[in-house]
């Protein structure tokens, strides 16, 4: 270049003079540019950030309150909530998942199990950086082990919980029911209302079935607050605000856990239910199905194959016979058959029919059999009673008519859930002409009258309902509907049974002569129940009932012994004890029992025996 | 010679004495010791906000130190080094550059779906020829102008043109848009010093306006798009890639004029602000130290890019001219880049904020090119 010329070269310096002082201006606009950016951001929009800043550091989050706890009547602990510990995972703090379930499953093991449930919480909606559940109830070993790592495990970690542990396991498991992990049908419901929403901030499980989910919310509690300091990843750093939970309330039921225990011991190996009544208060003592199921099991999520295992199970665990088992009631009928004749004047004490072994209506083909061949021979209403008679009462039944006995059986709560708070009970059939219409059936027939005289035909009840009527026969008429609730933090409830009216009968007298045939049903020289006298420590009134499962044909030979077990007869028992002061109603059925007073009746007796004695019987 | 240069910054006339007696000894060392200053101000600064942008991580802070020393030393052995070995050496560095860079696409390692980086044999680590091509290109393009009459031909520019896009071509095929722009804006700025008419750059920028349809629907990759696209709007995406500009934005506003102290910003030291060591680490500062730390800081950056921009008019030699200009606000862009895409006013693009963002690599180029700089001035041309 220095062959140039000076003229040139001071040409060019002044050139490029003038292009740095053009590019100087351009940066120095440039950088203005940026301050008046940054003097935006840091001061016009100082507040906003400010906000989002302290909002970013500080989180409101919400605290589950404990659940409250179940007790018996006599104070035994059904429900209580233990710590437990569990691995969760925030999705969104992970890079790679698949590395970080993989390295967790070398460090505690995670089943195929937890990996699907794991997926299923994460698809639930759920607000972001909510941590997600993989494995619950660690050991002290699996925690150690995660912590040791929690430096490559970013976004994974460790909590304590409280979780609902029933330590009375399978006896409770129908009438408590459990609570399960919320599910996405649960949080629709908990989101249509914007207090429950806020109140199951915090909360992971909710009452599914039972007692737990009829009073989930006296149980839940209040839901606290605390304001913590937390970095990006999440992690507490410190606790600045706190409210606390209350929890919630803690439920006395009626329910007596020794007779709930009791009737699962006797049902052992069985199918059946045993509902047990305190008369005086309507008190639920007993509600017991069997087969029952581990409850604990929903709590942390029960595996597809064990619910499938459950389900399968032909012996349905999971089905509630107590309240939802629908069995035609048989002759435990009869002592409300009778009374409804006796009031329809359609018989009394001194009428006596001959049974020959069956009946026939008139201009009518068909026998309607006793269940004993050659018959019964002369009864009176006490006898008929005492050998359950099925002749004697097809023929009241027949005389009362159908209009006379449906709506006298309905003041016992047949065919209607009288329940105040058994959330499973339904309400079984009492069938009238409507009803027998309105379901397709076509009219109601003569021989409709008289199947239903023995409790047989279109008419079916659950076990609690039979031991409702039976504690409302047992308390002469005075209505308390059956309640399991007692007392709500040691309060005692009181519950109004509402427009019930109690039942009156013309003669009052007719209560004390039934019990007195119910009585013999025990003590009497052919009394059906006669096998309990050998262990009879308290006046028992009884009747046995006999339900088919198939209908017998037409001269048909009866052969129990050919039947498959399954296709045997169930035998109900109904009984309340003592007779003059009547304390405890009950109603047991075994399916496919067979024998009343084999199989059903001894449970009873059992139960009313530790009621009222403490003893076992 | 040099001492008048000095005598004629110096402002005091107290400080006058001892100024010009270390100004006498910097020019024998070939260094500017305004310059010098400035930039050892800034890298203090630098030091100082990694430490709290790195989680308060002392080995960190010592890693860089390092590289500081690394870069200065550099920047010494670079400035000793007169003009025209550069300018000898200038067409052979592209040259090889360009080399390494086909070498990069045939047999390049990559990270992110891109090749950036060749693998050394032996001990050397790994090479990103790009940071070669970024000091090579202006060398070579200042070297091409600076044999050709001022100001340039329209002929004399399209041949530069071609130097240019060579390598940007490279680069862009890697891919690496953010690279690739800046090496070739390196290139324009020599032409724009080289005195090229203002008819011409206007043409230029509403070629490069019509060309970004262009761009979007054939050239850029699908997370180029996401990164405009979240640039255009952070909020759509809160928690992938809007994140870092939503958690940037909210550590400089909540920052507001003076800051909420060293190591109190609740953004950085809480791990909020992402990548609050290397390109947000602007953001860090913003929040601590407030509007009047940034102010500050960018004080600094002005003076040097002024200071970068007068030595070079300064310069004897066309070549040094054109390059130390180009240098001086290649400089200038990275600042401008890095603070505009921390305060979200540009795309988010990988460009860290010179000699303050973590990265040895950055900081001994970048102070490698102020020896460059500073070689270009102190040198004089005398037989």
């Amino acid at each position: 270049m220095w062959e140039q010329s000076i003229r040139d070269k001071s040409y060019e310096r002044r050139l490029f003079r003038a292009r740095a002082i053009a590019a100087a201006v351009i940066v120095l606009v440039a950088l203005s540019c940026l301050v008046w950016r940054m003097t935006y951001l840091q001061v016009a929009l100082h507040d906003k950030y400010a906000d989002l800043s302290e909002n970013n550091r500080v989180q409101i989050r919400p605290i589950a309150p404990n659940r409250g706890l179940i007790y018996d009547r006599n104070g035994v602990l059904l429900a209580e909530n233990i710590p437990a510990y569990s691995l969760t995972l925030v999705p969104e703090r992970i890079d790679d998942l698949d590395a970080t379930l993989a390295f967790l499953d070398e460090l505690v093991g995670i089943s195929e199990r937890d990996l699907e449930q794991f997926e299923r919480r994460r698809s639930y909606r759920r607000r972001p950086y909510d941590p997600v559940v993989l494995r619950q109830r660690l050991s002290e070993d699996e925690i150690a082990a995660i912590m040791v790592n929690r430096f490559y495990l970013p976004g994974v970690d460790v909590e304590a919980q409280l979780i609902r542990h029933y330590p009375q396991g399978e006896a409770f498991a129908h009438v408590l029911g459990y609570v399960g992990r919320i599910n996405q049908k649960d949080q629709e419901r908990i989101e249509g209302d914007e207090d429950s929403q806020r109140r199951y901030s915090a909360t992971s499980h909710i009452g599914k079935t039972g007692v737990e989910r009829r009073y989930e919310s006296l149980l839940h509690g209040e839901v606290g607050y605390e304001k913590v300091e937390t970095n990006a990843r999440g992690r507490l750093l410190r606790t600045l605000e706190r409210e606390n939970p209350s929890p919630g309330n803690d439920l006395t039921l009626h329910l007596d856990s020794r007779l709930q225990l009791l009737a699962a011991e006797q049902l052992q190996g069985r199918r059946g239910a045993v509902v047990a009544i305190e008369v005086e208060t309507g008190g639920i003592l007993t509600l017991y199905s069997n087969p029952g199921f581990d409850p604990n099991a929903f709590v942390t999520g029960i595996s597809y194959a064990d619910y499938e295992a459950l389900t399968g199970d032909p012996d349905k665990p999971l089905y509630d016979r107590a309240t939802r088992g629908v069995y035609p009631p048989a002759s435990t009928l009869k002592p409300f058959v009778g009374l409804a004749a006796l009031e329809a004047g359609a018989t009394s004490w001194k009428y006596t029919i001959r049974d020959i072994g069956w009946y026939q209506l008139e201009n009518d083909e068909r026998f309607y059999r006793d269940w004993k061949r050659e018959g019964h021979g002369k009864v009176d209403l006490k006898e008929a009673m005492v050998q359950s008679c099925d002749t004697y009462f097809y023929d009241i039944a027949v005389k009362t008519g159908i209009d006379g006995i449906s709506p006298f059986l309905a003041q016992f709560g047949f065919g209607r859930d009288m329940s105040a708070d058994v959330i499973s009970a339904i309400s079984g059939i009492l069938p009238d002409r409507d009803w027998k219409r309105n379901s397709g059936r076509g009219p109601w027939y003569p021989g409709d009258t008289v199947n239903l005289g023995i409790g047989q035909g279109y008419m079916s009840v659950t076990p609690l309902q039979l031991a409702t009527a039976t504690a409302v026969l047992a308390n002469r008429g005075r209505w308390q509907v059956p309640r399991l609730l007692a007392a709500e933090n040691d309060e005692r409830v009181v519950l109004d049974h509402g427009d019930i009216p109690d039942i009156v009968l013309k003669d009052p007298g007719d209560w004390d002569r039934m019990f007195q045939s119910m009585k013999e049903v025990i003590t009497g020289r052919h009394g059906t129940a006669r096998s309990l006298l050998r262990n009879l420590q308290f006046p028992i009134a009884g009747k046995t009932g006999t339900a088919q499962v198939v209908g017998i044909e037409q001269d048909a030979e009866y052969d129990s012994e050919a039947l498959q077990e399954r296709l045997r007869d169930h035998a109900w028992f109904m009984a309340f004890a003592p007779i003059d002061k009547p304390q405890i109603a009950i109603a047991v059925i075994v399916e496919n029992g067979e024998s009343s007073g084999r199989t059903a009746a001894p449970i009873a007796q059992s139960l009313i025996n530790q009621y009222l004695g403490g003893a076992e019987g | 010679m040099a001492s008048t240069d000095f005598s004629r910054t110096v402002s005091t006339p107290a400080q006058h004495h001892s100024f010009e007696r270390s100004g006498a000894f910097f020019a024998k060392l070939h260094l500017d010791l305004v310059l010098f200053v400035l930039i050892l101000l800034l890298s203090a600064t630098g030091l100082l906000m990694l430490y709290s942008g790195s989680g308060q991580e002392m080995g960190l802070v010592k890693r860089q130190a390092i590289h500081f020393g690394i870069g200065l030393v550099a920047m010494i052995i670079a400035a000793q080094i007169p003009p025209r070995v550069y300018q000898l050496v200038a067409p052979w560095a592209l040259a090889f550059g360009t080399l390494l860079l086909v070498g990069v696409l045939v047999a390049g390692v990559g990270a992110k779906g891109a090749q950036r980086w060749l693998d050394l044999p032996g001990p050397l680590p790994r090479f990103q020829p790009s940071e070669l091509v970024k000091l090579a290109l202006p060398l070579a393009v200042a070297w091409f102008m600076a044999k050709r009459p001022v100001p340039p031909r329209f002929r004399d520019l399209l041949q530069a043109l071609v130097i240019i896009m060579l390598p940007t071509v490279l680069i862009l095929k890697q891919p690496d848009l953010g690279t690739s722009i800046l090496i070739s804006t390196s290139g324009l700025l020599v032409l724009f010093f080289a005195g090229m008419s203002w008819w011409l750059i206007g043409g230029m920028i509403a070629l490069v306006a019509a060309m970004a349809p262009v761009m979007w629907f054939f050239v850029m990759h699908a997370y180029q798009k996401q990164r405009v696209l979240t640039f255009l709007n952070p909020e759509s995406d809160p928690l992938g890639t809007g994140w870092n500009i939503i958690q940037s934005k909210t550590a400089i506003g909540s920052g507001g004029v003076h800051g909420k102290g060293y190591l109190q910003g609740t953004q950085s030291q809480l791990e909020f602000l992402p990548e609050s060591h290397t390109d947000f680490i602007i953001a860090v500062l913003a929040e601590e130290l407030g509007l009047i730390g940034f102010c500050l800081l960018l004080t600094l950056y002005a003076l040097i890019i002024l200071r970068c921009l007068y030595i070079a008019s300064r310069c004897e030699t066309l070549f040094g001219r054109l390059l130390s200009g180009s240098m001086s606000v290649t400089f200038f862009i990275y600042v401008f880049v890095n603070i505009g895409m921390v305060s979200g006013i540009l795309p988010v693009v990988g460009v860290p904020l010179p000699l303050v963002s973590y990265g040895g690599t950055s900081v001994v180029s970048l102070l490698l090119g102020f020896g460059l700089i500073m070689s270009m001035y102190t040198h004089r041309q005398r037989k």
